[in-house]
């Protein structure tokens, strides 16, 4: 009985595979195997995210249906200027996580450095501006239950003479737009925050010679997911500032 | 592949040794459990974490019964009542239904099999028992600290301005909770798909991981949604802004849409894996392959899809159009389509079959009949007309206690007895346990069968007190739910008891065909001793009579 549990104890089992990569974990049969069930998993995640935002893009679909002139009205109140610049930054740090991905394939520990901080450099630029965008919002009195008045909106605006001012109950409803452009938003920079403090692990287990030993996976997966936060501002750049601007 | 019934001798326990090895004893200590990445470890801590639930979201249930003795609030406070329904709720169905039989029975099995070492993500595993646990913190700490009172709906606008109780707590607590529900599916789907050893292909698979399959779809796209309403709610109630407030313009009835685009869902991510179970248990002691294996297998998509469309069914009476009302009602009787054609699968499993009478089989028994039930009202409250004069009645609650409490804790004890041997390696009581099975099937029948009457009569739910004509009823529901509470504490005394003084099971007491009743009980850490390589359909008993004790691997 001893004998044939020796003979069968997983510790005597003849090895099929000579050289493991050291990253390979032990459920998995191949590099191949782990490396799609990692980025399998990563898509799907990206799908609960879809899922997630999909219900504000919902309520928004809805929303500017009903309080079309409101939410042209709210609209003109944010600063094309920074949205764009905004939308330039965030387009640029996504190039640099993916020049980070290419040198983690090219195994060049120094370039890949160069670029994570970059990037995190850019998403930094990003929520900078928009933190100073909520802070006009602040002053303007547009947030809703804090801090919000219907003033600019039974007003004309300076900046769009051409606007007729909101009649009284339809101003109330710019209250939706500003609540939907805050909780999209706001949702937004939090998985620009998440984004950026995974970032400064991968650059200090970088410094220690990870992800260019032909482990890429983990900077791939965090690279769709910095990609997936760029593509929702894609979404919400046009959605939240450029309703009717052709005059 | 014969349809018929191969009859397979049960192999003698008294012969059957514990293995020297095996996955409970290959470390020790408590850091060992709580830091492994073993997919059979974390459904074992799951397993304690949801019983420990359970009998908290019971005890509730327990409470409102006495209340309803009499026709009088007496016993408590009606906010008080209010509170305790909805932490019942609450418990029930985020903290014990929705994890019961995946984060479990599909934690330990799933791996197992397909073949595999692991599920393939085992830290995100262990993670979402975390946070699970963080989950179910949150929401006793709403309770302790003075209760929440929404229900477990948290209607707006009653959640977001009329109540001052503890629903950003309970609310962040169901939050986490999902993002747990969220990866245990995503761990699933990534693990069916990837892990799956040599010759396990789509259509050999048991039909245990199609149902699940099914379910972690639900689980990774509707929980998010959840999870984003809830963002709102809290956000609506710390900040202030106006999505679902009326007086800023939003609509509350959005959050109803939101709300029950997954929680419609949700039913199915509790039901689903319970008949994945059942498909399992009835093959096994009818010793027949599952009848019409393909049908099963994509009744289950079915469900997962067809169970995204028809959420509106619980607004008919919140004054959505009539046109919309009428398409949710016929996409509504849709889902009873795959629903019966399982049913009748295993009904036809059934014919001609050895049957045996083991205790998982006679919560089976239990499942098909209460299911069945349970889904025929719901055609009922799925026609608008009905619906109308039943909705917000103890009809509905009866309805969905038949699907969820008849269904799916008979599919989870009747699992959790099939696979215990597995699991421990030692048997469970026969005899009292079939009392148990006996005792849950008549207590559940006392309790909610009233209810349907008292629903059809008109007694509304949610309130403390009714008018002393239906207080008859009423004591026989509070008569049935302590038969009931009897029949859940036993199995919890007689299993804990079972993992010293049990028969030792051996590797495969049912003479069951799965990978898992293969290898030895219970399993090594890494599950096999070398990859296997799958040659044979599901549910081979052919296969199995041929195939010689011995190639079971065993060790020690």
């Amino acid at each position: 009985m001893d004998s044939q549990a020796i003979a069968t104890s997983p510790e005597h089992t003849p090895s099929v595979e000579h050289a493991h990569p050291p990253y390979l974990r032990h459920h998995f049969e191949t590099v191949e195997q782990q490396r799609e069930a990692s980025s399998f998993g990563m898509w799907l995640f990206l799908l609960t995210e879809i899922m997630f935002f999909g219900g504000m893009f919902a309520a928004y679909l809805i929303y500017r249906n009903w309080y079309y002139p409101a939410f042209v009205a709210g609209s003109h109140q944010l600063s094309i200027v920074l949205g764009t610049i905004n939308t330039a930054v965030l387009i640029g740090s996504s190039f640099t996580m993916a020049m980070a991905v290419y040198s983690a394939e090219t195994r060049n520990r120094k370039a890949l450095i160069t670029y994570l901080l970059l990037t995190i450099t850019l998403g930094l630029v990003f929520l900078g501006i928009k933190s100073d965008e909520y802070h006009e919002k602040w002053e303007k009195h547009h947030v809703p239950g804090l801090n919000f008045s219907v003033h600019d909106f039974v007003n004309v605006n300076p900046a769009y003479p051409d606007d007729k001012p909101l009649p009284l109950d339809m101003a109330e409803k710019t209250q939706v737009y500003f609540s939907l452009y805050f909780a999209m938003t706001g949702m937004h920079a939090l998985h620009m925050i998440i984004g950026i403090s995974i970032l400064i692990i991968l650059v200090i287990k970088a410094y220690g010679g990870s992800y260019t030993d032909g482990h890429v996976s983990t900077i791939e997966n965090f690279g769709l997911y910095w990609h997936f936060v760029d593509i929702v501002w894609i979404f919400l750049f046009p959605l939240l500032y450029l309703i009717s601007r052709h005059q | 592949m014969s349809t018929a019934s191969t009859i397979v001798k049960l192999p003698p326990q008294e012969g059957a040794t514990l293995p020297k090895k095996s996955y409970l004893n290959s470390e020790y200590g408590l850091k060992s459990w709580l830091l492994t990445g073993d997919h059979k470890r974390i459904a074992i801590l799951y397993l304690i974490s949801i019983t420990f639930m359970f009998f908290v979201g019971g005890a509730m249930a327990g409470l409102i019964r006495l209340e309803l003795l009499t026709p009088q609030s007496d016993l408590m406070a009606t906010d008080t009542y209010n509170k305790v329904f909805s932490m019942h709720g609450i418990v029930m169905v985020f903290l014990f239904l929705v994890p019961s039989v995946p984060a479990t029975i599909g934690n330990f099995l799933i791996p197992i099999m397909i073949g595999a070492k692991d599920l393939a993500f085992p830290k995100i595993n262990l993670l979402s028992w975390y946070l699970y646990l963080a989950g179910a913190a949150f929401t006793i700490a709403a309770m302790v600290l003075g209760g929440v009172d929404t229900g477990w709906t948290f209607t707006t606008p009653l959640s977001t301005h009329y109540l001052n109780t503890h629903v950003v707590t309970a609310g962040l607590g169901i939050f986490i909770a999902g993002f747990s529900s969220i990866f245990t599916g995503l761990n699933f789907i990534v693990t069916i798909h990837r892990m799956r050893a040599p010759g396990m292909t789509w259509f050999r698979l048991p039909l245990f991981i199609w149902s699940h399959y099914a379910a972690s779809i639900l689980m990774v796209l509707g929980t998010p949604v959840l999870a984003i309403s809830l963002v709102l709610v809290i956000l609506e109630r710390t900040i202030g802004i106006g999505i679902f407030d009326p007086t800023k313009g939003g609509d509350p009835l959005l959050f109803q849409h939101l709300f029950w685009f997954y929680s419609h869902p949700a039913v199915y991510i509790m039901i689903l894996p319970g008949m994945g179970v059942i498909s399992e248990v009835i093959s096994t002691f009818s010793r027949k392959r599952v009848f019409g294996y393909t049908a099963v297998a994509f009744s289950s998509v079915a469900i997962a899809v067809f169970g995204f469309f028809v959420w509106e069914h619980h607004m008919f009476i919140m004054g959505v159009s009539n046109y919309s009302a009428l398409v949710f009602s016929l996409l509504t009787m849709l889902v009873a389509v795959p629903t019966a054609i399982k049913i009748f699968n295993w009904s036809a499993t059934l014919y001609k079959g050895s049957i045996t009478f083991e205790t998982p089989m006679l919560y089976a028994f239990g499942f098909l009949g209460l299911v069945t039930i349970g889904g025929m009202t719901g055609v009922f409250l799925g026609s608008m007309g009905m619906d109308i004069h039943l909705t917000e009645t103890y009809f509905i609650v009866a309805h969905f206690h038949f699907v969820m409490v008849g269904g799916m804790l008979m599919a989870y004890l009747s699992g959790i007895h099939f696979w215990w041997p597995k699991m421990t390696g030692r048997m469970y009581p026969e005899q009292v346990s079939k009392l148990a099975a006996l005792t849950t099937f008549i207590g559940f029948i006392l309790t909610f069968f009233p209810q349907f009457i008292l629903g059809y009569l008109g007694m509304p739910r949610r309130y403390a007190a009714y008018p002393p004509e239906f207080q008859v009823l009423n004591v026989l529901s509070t008569a049935g739910a302590t038969v009931l509470g009897i029949g859940y504490l036993l199995p919890m005394l007689y299993m804990t008891w079972s993992l010293k003084y049990g028969k030792i099971a051996g590797a495969n007491p049912w003479q069951a065909t799965g990978l898992e009743w293969q290898i030895q009980s219970p399993p090594l850490t890494e599950n096999f001793l070398e990859t296997p390589i799958v040659d044979h359909e599901a549910y081979d008993y052919e296969w199995l009579a041929n195939k010689t004790q011995h190639e079971v691997q065993t060790v020690g």
